[in-house]
């Protein structure tokens, strides 16, 4: 969600948990000696602010120019505008991380409903080495019990493991790390994916092309991700590698297990981010003192930036600007842990590092920031729900419209706290609820109704 | 059977679902998110619905056949109560989401009206609607199968999208008039919002018998089209300036020639 910050150069302002945890969604507000000047600015602001086409500004227009002296007048003008902005960027946000995690789950969905490998059980990970193939249900819950503890444990290792990297400034380290895992997902498992996709639909493909398909394709998420590319571009292949992330997860964690994770997951993430002494709230923390952007990698971006032009662009802070899209992200690999550390939702961007004037016009939207692990994680449960083995497509739509309501409200409650929040519980356990009583209660009454052909 | 069936009864279910979504919500982001709440709340009351009815299944004799047809018509009717309880209770909630949005907005005015909420709250309403009913036979469309071979009507997958279409329809025109009622305090058309809901529900009892189910029930839409069409403000002179296509004077436009700076000789 878009916080607003009322006044200007951000970095002399004391670091408190307001300021900390946000930074300046907008220019500064120009002076008001220059009164005319200011309202100008504001109307270009304004103008370019209000793209979802209002029938405000030229009301907006008219009274900017009509009043250049009451500067109180303005100040809550500005205020008023500031808050309606910031409702109206909500709804914007909203829908733009919408898009994504509908996208990805699409992804999987389509996958699971025509792919039989990702719904074939062979084998385990090493994460999950209870099997559930016992005889007696207590067993199998214990089991399942088990295994979620263990993947827990593996997880808050790994994250904590990961934090104390950062605040060490083991960048080297944890670069390399990222990399590799990106690696891995972008080709091998892509590999995979292609075989399976080929092989469901029975067409032949011969080495060459699939090395040359294999390799352009990793070489260029390899290149987007870590370090320069179209926004456009390294947010569909962070959605492709959270995609294939969640298959793995679907294929090789078994039934109960899966939900149980689940479950638990969003338990730690909520523990994680609003403790104070949470692992991800310290990363935040962390990253917030030395003002630095959380982990470009391993979190999705919404943002774009827009250069109003007037007089010079200033190249230095494009180019910093430019440098903080460079999400070094890294993939998933099941082994890191990282993850974790995106399950948090931000509102920060990078803040610039001088005050912006007048003459350099850099308008930077912000947008909200989505952790991959929270993608990965919703992907599971929507992928888990379509591989039921009755096939009814209502529970997998109901778990849908569930994580997105969660998601939805997890952003209201950002734009209220404007703090990272998690965004994991709120659509979790909506996601679980609804599957749960839509795969027992809804479907047999749906399927009764529908074998009688009755409408409600 | 087959791609076509599957492809054709899908357009004629979702076509004009999917074009009204295309064309007036999908550019919004506030009506989307409407749009997509509004399926929650009608999921929230089909959980319901469908527990009501699990627990009266349960409760009683699995055997006796006439006993669960009973059942599932006590279970529609308290869906179709239910749905438009949440109805009910989505307007209050989008009431109140109303004033927050006018009180945040700088001149006073929410960015988008209850007409406009009522209208996609209908239509979000149709949409779920439709999709809970007929997803699942349009996924079986697709396979291999003989339709009706047990001696049932052989005309199942069309009928049933003809069907959701007109779910579709009705549910979008019932929130137009529904929500305009609440505000006007017309308890009488709230009633009769209610009252054909569950005759459109119970008419799909008739099947297979479709010229008793289906005709009744266009008409109904039909009616309540035309009702919802006047209830939201048109009327036969918007029709009329709306064909002619005249290009309307916009008012706010300025004539900048008439406006020019005071020369300084």
């Amino acid at each position: 969600m878009i916080t607003f910050m009322n006044n200007s150069d951000s970095e002399d302002e004391p670091c408190n948990e307001r300021t900390s945890l946000m930074s300046a969604e907008s220019p500064p507000v120009p002076s008001y000696q220059d009164g005319l000047q200011a309202s100008e600015t504001r109307e270009a602001q304004t103008h370019r602010k209000r793209q979802t086409g209002s029938s405000r500004n030229p009301n907006n227009v008219a009274d900017e120019d009509a009043s250049n002296s009451d500067v109180r007048v303005r100040e809550s003008a500005l205020e008023n505008e500031e808050e309606e902005l910031t409702l109206k960027y909500g709804a914007k946000h909203v829908i733009m991380l919408f898009v994504p995690v509908t996208l990805c789950m699409i992804v999987v969905v389509a996958t699971i409903k025509s792919v039989r490998f990702y719904t074939e059980k062979n084998g385990q990970l090493i994460y999950t080495p209870f099997s559930e193939d016992t005889p007696s249900v207590g067993q199998r819950l214990l089991n399942s019990v088990l295994n979620t503890i263990i993947m827990i444990s593996v997880i808050v290792v790994m994250t904590v493991f990961l934090v104390v990297l950062y605040k060490y400034r083991c960048y080297k380290f944890i670069h390399g790390w990222l990399i590799l895992s990106s690696f891995m997902l972008l080709f091998l498992f892509t590999y995979i994916y292609l075989g399976e996709v080929l092989k469901t639909y029975n067409v032949a493909m011969d080495y060459p092309t699939v090395i040359l398909i294999i390799w352009n394709f990793g070489a260029v998420g390899m290149i987007c991700i870590h370090w320069k590319g179209p926004l456009q571009l390294q947010q569909a292949y962070l959605i492709m590698i959270s995609a294939l992330m969640a298959l793995v997860f679907i294929k090789y964690l078994p039934e109960w297990s899966a939900w149980v994770i689940l479950g638990a997951i969003s338990i730690y993430d909520l523990i994680a981010v609003l403790c104070p002494k949470g692992p991800l709230r310290m990363l935040v923390e962390t990253a917030q003192e030395r003002n630095e952007p959380i982990f470009p990698a391993l979190i999705y971006s919404s943002a774009m930036i827009w250069t109003v032009g007037m007089a010079k662009p200033d190249t230095a802070a494009k180019g910093q600007s430019q440098q903080t899209w460079n999400a070094e992200d890294g993939g998933e690999n099941h082994s890191s842990t990282s993850h974790s550390d995106s399950q948090i939702l931000d509102t920060r961007s990078p803040a610039p590092s001088h005050p912006i004037t007048l003459e350099e016009m850099e308008e930077e939207e912000r947008g909200v920031k989505l952790g991959l692990g929270d993608f990965i994680f919703y992907s599971v449960l929507v992928g888990k729900a379509a591989a039921t083995p009755s096939g009814d497509w209502n529970t997998t739509l109901a778990c849908f419209v569930a994580i997105l309501i969660g998601l939805c409200l997890t952003l209201l409650l950002l734009a209220v706290f404007k703090k990272a929040l998690p965004a994991l519980p709120i659509s979790i356990t909506f996601g679980l609820i609804f599957y749960f009583s839509t795969d027992n209660l809804v479907r047999p009454f749906m399927d009764t109704l529908a074998s009688h052909q009755l409408y409600i | 059977m087959g791609a076509a069936v599957f492809f054709g009864c899908a357009g004629i279910a979702f076509g004009p679902a999917l074009a009204l979504v295309l064309l007036t919500v999908a550019a919004e982001p506030l009506r989307v998110i409407i749009l997509v709440a509004g399926a929650f709340f009608w999921l929230v009351s089909l959980l319901l619905a469908s527990l009501i009815w699990f627990i009266s299944v349960h409760l009683s004799d699995q055997g006796n056949a006439r006993l669960q047809y009973g059942l599932l018509v006590f279970g529609a009717a308290v869906s179709v109560l239910l749905q438009e309880a949440f109805r009910f209770a989505y307007f209050k909630l989008l009431k109140k989401a109303d004033e927050g949005l006018a009180t945040i907005s700088e001149d006073g005015r929410s960015p988008i009206s209850l007409k406009q909420m009522a209208y996609v709250s209908g239509l979000s309403f149709g949409i779920i609607s439709g999709v809970f009913s007929v997803i699942n036979i349009l996924a079986d469309s697709i396979g291999p199968g003989i339709v009706g071979i047990h001696g049932d009507s052989p005309y199942y997958f069309i009928t049933s999208a003809f069907l959701t279409m007109a779910v579709v329809l009705l549910h979008t025109f019932w929130g137009v008039i529904f929500f305009d009622a609440c505000e006007k305090r017309r308890y009488w058309c709230l009633g009769l919002v209610v009252i054909s809901h569950l005759v459109t529900s119970g008419l799909t009892f008739l099947n297979p018998w479709y010229v008793a189910s289906l005709v009744p029930i266009y008409i109904i839409t039909f009616c309540m089209g035309i009702w919802a069409f006047f209830t939201a403000g048109g009327s036969f002179h918007n029709i009329l300036k709306c064909l002619s296509c005249k290009q309307e004077d916009d008012s706010r436009v300025m004539m900048y020639s008439a406006l020019q700076v005071p020369f300084e000789d």
